[in-house]
């Protein structure tokens, strides 16, 4: 089998160009290194969609910005992802960083974003009345909103598969070798797989899939971000998402609703050693906690969830960089991906697709392409009497296993039979939400463990977290 | 919409103690809806001795302490909705419910909560480090490993020495893991005297007071903990930073009333017992809602649940039957010195003796507990020790309660 195009990479970028790809008469296959899709920075981020005032101008990530924000609106319909169009604010501080938003503002006209506009403090606390009294003023950012990451990842995936992209999980890309055929991809494990064009979206690690074919110019300097999540008690106590002026640091400790009801507190920015570096550290629990306090100083950190960390793929030219390879024809790269590369991701991989198409891929229609994906949280949104005709006909869905998310069999069972199929806990947890309310899984975790041996037909002792040697259990007693 | 007279939110022993004593108290149309497939909640994986000393007069294990009250509910036939999950509560007493057969809405004259509680997770600690598989909450490992029938992990640290910490490290050793160590943040276990006694020293297994564990180490399964001692105001040590190889982390961390239903029907809580704020029956600042066992406070015997739900359940039949009295007048109750809480938060002086239910806030050696009401002393009770794991109990008799007036204020001394 020689396919068409290979994707390395299944974080957001990567899903998107595979559902991007979907649409034409291609053979397509998405690789991805861990035991399921998004398991990169597009599992841990902010989740939000800038409006796109920040970017420099004339970049190509102000020009995905701009083009992006609609499109994702656009995707995220289609995909049945949960999303919301909150608004953001930017907040300033002092006269020097008033001077900030005027200048994120003039920045943002230039970039062709509508709608922005400067307020007070006083008129920023009118709308945001849990603000700090030290607001000074703030940038209100209208078309900005929230998504959820790996919602939204897992659901282009889906829907690629669904339109015919092949998926091989646990495949981590060590070599690439040029061939008369193509290019034979091949994996530590010596897996491989032949594809004529190849799409490099290995976000941390893209600049080491970059050097496999000789294009050694590109430097991801990995930096970890720390989040604090919040019980959804606290999931109102600002309805925008709460910025504060950028630093050197990056865009600053933000406060937000997520767009399933709870509250996220974060990032921090702090340089790490690898991409797959998830250390939540004492100094950033503290710094997100002071800066939080800072923007909205009711918030109740006793309400903390769960905390974890995200990476960023930054690059060291502060741009994406989206463009074929020096060396070799047919693979483009996609380095340096970070913020706003959620927002972007939409018109990314479109500007990739383009960039095959220049290196001669074909792009012929499939009539039978279809965008949407069925709504895998249609149950929970139903109404009383909706939910008691369909769990007469879908009796699993009657029986509840998360008490805190009101996850049912039903749901769960078919996370993990749909495409993209869940193998582990964690994907479970992040198809469902079975496992991510206060309780993070006590009294679910041994029920879903259960599930997944029953659907996958495993014995309890394989049901991993989130793969290789991540097991829950690790003998049954008694033999 | 079904109707009942009284609906119990929960099978565990709170709910079955509090069905039995509604239906002899001559309420016999009650109903229990329980989400497991079989009465006993968190007993059934409790299957170590120490229930019913108290209360039934002999040694028992959870399930059979369990088995008692589930025969009462059956002789009484008593329905039960098993599997059923209830997903909300009204103030005017529709209790609205989820199972395989669809949504189930029951109209009620009296609703009891007993939905037990939970235990906090590692999330809500902040601990650094890494996030492998191999942590669990202790409970979920004894789910696994009595309820399931498999082990979690060979090489065990245990932080926290509440009860389940205890007893799970005590059931991990017998079941062939090693347990390097129980770690406890606090100066002194919140765990009962004869749990560290049987499950810790019997086994030879250290329990390292005033430490913590710092952080995590592992990609994709646990690898061990750092641990430190901590200082006066719970702060790591830097100097005391000590690494143990483990995979697996049990979290006995404390418990957390499961009150989601309570505070969507808008149920004024208390916000240090996390239980909702009731009277001498048990009954909640919304007329007929009723609250008992974990849901309320955190008991440490199952003994003292039994206890309370059947002055719930009591309480309950006495308000479908005489419906709220609107000349009863409440006496507020106030945690004083030495004292954390004290349930119930308010009571009625007309209806007999009341049993106040309260816990300190550190140990302490010898103590004496002074109970007024305005200038007014209702009761003096001495103890030779008193510690925040052991809940104390103080009778005020109805005679003096009788003509009390202001605020029932109860306060130690140490002697």
């Amino acid at each position: 089998m020689i396919y068409d195009v290979i994707i390395i990479g299944a974080g957001v970028i990567g899903a998107m160009a595979a559902r991007e790809l979907s649409k034409y008469q291609l053979k397509v296959c998405l690789l991805e290194k861990e035991n399921d899709v998004a398991c990169g920075a597009s599992k841990a981020n902010s989740g939000i969609i800038h409006g796109g005032y920040d970017p420099e101008p004339g970049t190509l990530k102000a020009k995905m910005n701009t083009e992006g924000v609609a499109l994702l609106y656009e995707a995220a319909k289609e995909l049945h992802v949960p999303y919301k169009n909150n608004g953001s604010l930017v907040l300033a501080f002092s006269e020097k960083e008033d001077e900030t938003v005027l200048e994120l503002f003039e920045r943002g006209k230039i970039n062709g974003i509508a709608g922005l506009s400067v307020i007070s403090g006083n008129q920023a606390r009118a709308i945001e009345p849990n603000l700090s009294d030290k607001v000074t003023s703030a940038l209100l950012i209208p078309n900005a909103g929230i998504i959820c990451p790996y919602a939204l990842t897992i659901a282009a995936v889906g829907n690629a598969m669904d339109n015919g992209v092949e998926l091989k999980r646990n495949f981590a890309v060590a070599a690439m070798e040029k061939t008369a055929k193509g290019y034979i991809v091949s994996a530590k494990d010596g897996q491989s797989v032949t594809g004529r064009f190849v799409l490099n979206c290995a976000g941390g690690y893209s600049d080491k899939v970059a050097a496999m074919v000789g294009d050694n110019d590109y430097t991801i300097v990995p930096r970890a971000g720390e989040y604090l999540l919040l019980d959804k008690t606290e999931g109102s106590r600002v309805s925008h998402t709460i910025f504060q002026v950028p630093s050197e640091e990056g865009k600053g400790i933000l406060v937000s609703p997520t767009a399933d009801g709870n509250l996220l507190t974060g990032p921090t920015a702090a340089k790490v050693a690898t991409p797959d570096s998830k250390e939540i550290t004492p100094e950033g629990i503290e710094q997100v906690q002071r800066l939080a306090a800072k923007s909205v100083p009711s918030v109740n950190f006793r309400q903390v969830i769960t905390s974890f960390t995200g990476v960023r793929s930054s690059g060291t030219t502060g741009d994406f960089i989206i463009e074929p390879s020096r060396k070799a024809p047919g693979v483009v790269h996609l380095v340096a991906i970070e913020s706003p590369g959620l927002t972007c991701c939409v018109a990314i991989a479109r500007y990739a697709v383009a960039q095959l198409e220049k290196a001669g891929l074909a792009l012929e229609a499939k009539e039978s392409w279809d965008g949407n994906r069925e709504d895998t949280h249609a149950f929970r949104d139903m109404s009383d009497e909706e939910k008691d005709a369909f769990i007469q006909k879908n009796p699993d869905y009657g029986r509840i296993v998360c008490r805190c998310e009101q996850v049912s069999e039903g749901e769960i069972r078919a996370a993990i039979r749909r495409n993209p199929q869940a193998w582990d806990m964690d994907g479970v947890k992040r198809r469902t939400r079975s496992g991510m309310g206060r309780c993070q899984g006590g009294f679910c975790g041994p029920y879903v463990m259960r599930l997944l041996s029953e659907e996958l037909g495993i014995p309890m002792e394989q049901v991993t977290k989130n793969g290789g040697e991540s097991r829950m259990v690790t003998e049954r007693i008694g033999e | 919409m079904k109707q009942h007279a009284i609906v119990i939110v929960g099978g565990g022993p709170a709910g079955m103690a509090a069905a039995v004593a509604a239906y002899d108290r001559g309420v016999t149309d009650v109903v229990i809806l329980d989400r497991e497939p079989r009465l006993g909640g968190i007993l059934q994986q409790c299957i170590h001795n120490g229930f019913g000393l108290h209360k039934l007069g002999r040694e028992l294990t959870g399930p059979e302490y369990a088995a008692v009250y589930a025969q009462q509910v059956a002789e009484r036939n008593i329905p039960v909705y098993y599997e059923t999950m209830v997903t909300s509560v009204s103030p005017d007493r529709v209790v609205t419910a989820r199972n395989r057969e669809g949504i189930l809405k029951i109209r009620a004259q009296a609703v009891i909560l007993a939905m037990g509680c939970r235990e906090r997770s590692r999330g809500a600690l902040n601990i650094c480090g890494t996030r492998p598989a191999g942590i669990y909450s202790a409970g979920t490992a004894q789910k696994l490993i009595n309820c399931d029938g498999y082990m979690v992990g060979k090489r065990v640290v245990i932080l926290g020495s509440g009860d389940i910490g205890l007893i799970m490290a005590r059931r991990m050793s017998l079941e062939g893991a090693k347990v390097e160590a129980v770690c406890e943040l606090m100066s002194y276990s919140g765990g009962l005297t004869r749990n560290i006694v049987q499950c810790l020293e019997d086994f030879g297994i250290p329990l390292y007071l005033s430490t913590t564990v710092v952080q995590i180490h592992g990609d994709k399964r646990l690898e061990g903990v750092t641990v430190a001692q901590v200082d006066e105001n719970r702060r790591p040590i830097e100097s005391t930073r000590r690494y143990i190889p483990c995979d697996t982390l049990l979290l006995s961390v404390g418990l957390i009333p499961e009150n989601e239903l309570t505070q969507v029907c808008g149920i004024p809580m208390d916000p240090v017992t996390g239980g909702a704020m009731v009277d001498e029956s048990c009954m909640t600042k919304v007329s007929g809602i009723f609250a008992c066992g974990n849901v309320l406070h955190v008991h440490d015997l199952v003994d003292y649940v039994s206890d309370e739900a059947e002055r719930a359940g009591k309480g309950a039949a006495d308000f479908v039957k005489n419906g709220k009295n609107a000349e009863c007048r409440y006496l507020p109750t106030k945690a004083g010195r030495g004292v954390r809480y004290v349930v119930p938060q308010q009571l009625r002086k007309d209806t007999g003796d009341v049993d106040l239910f309260l816990r300190v806030t550190q140990p302490f050696g010898k103590v004496k507990f002074t109970v007024t009401a305005g200038n007014k002393v209702l009761a003096v009770a001495k103890r030779l020790k008193a510690a925040p794991g052991e809940m104390e109990r103080i009778t005020l008799k109805q005679a003096l309660l009788y003509d009390a007036e202001g605020t029932v204020t109860v306060e130690l001394e140490e002697l």
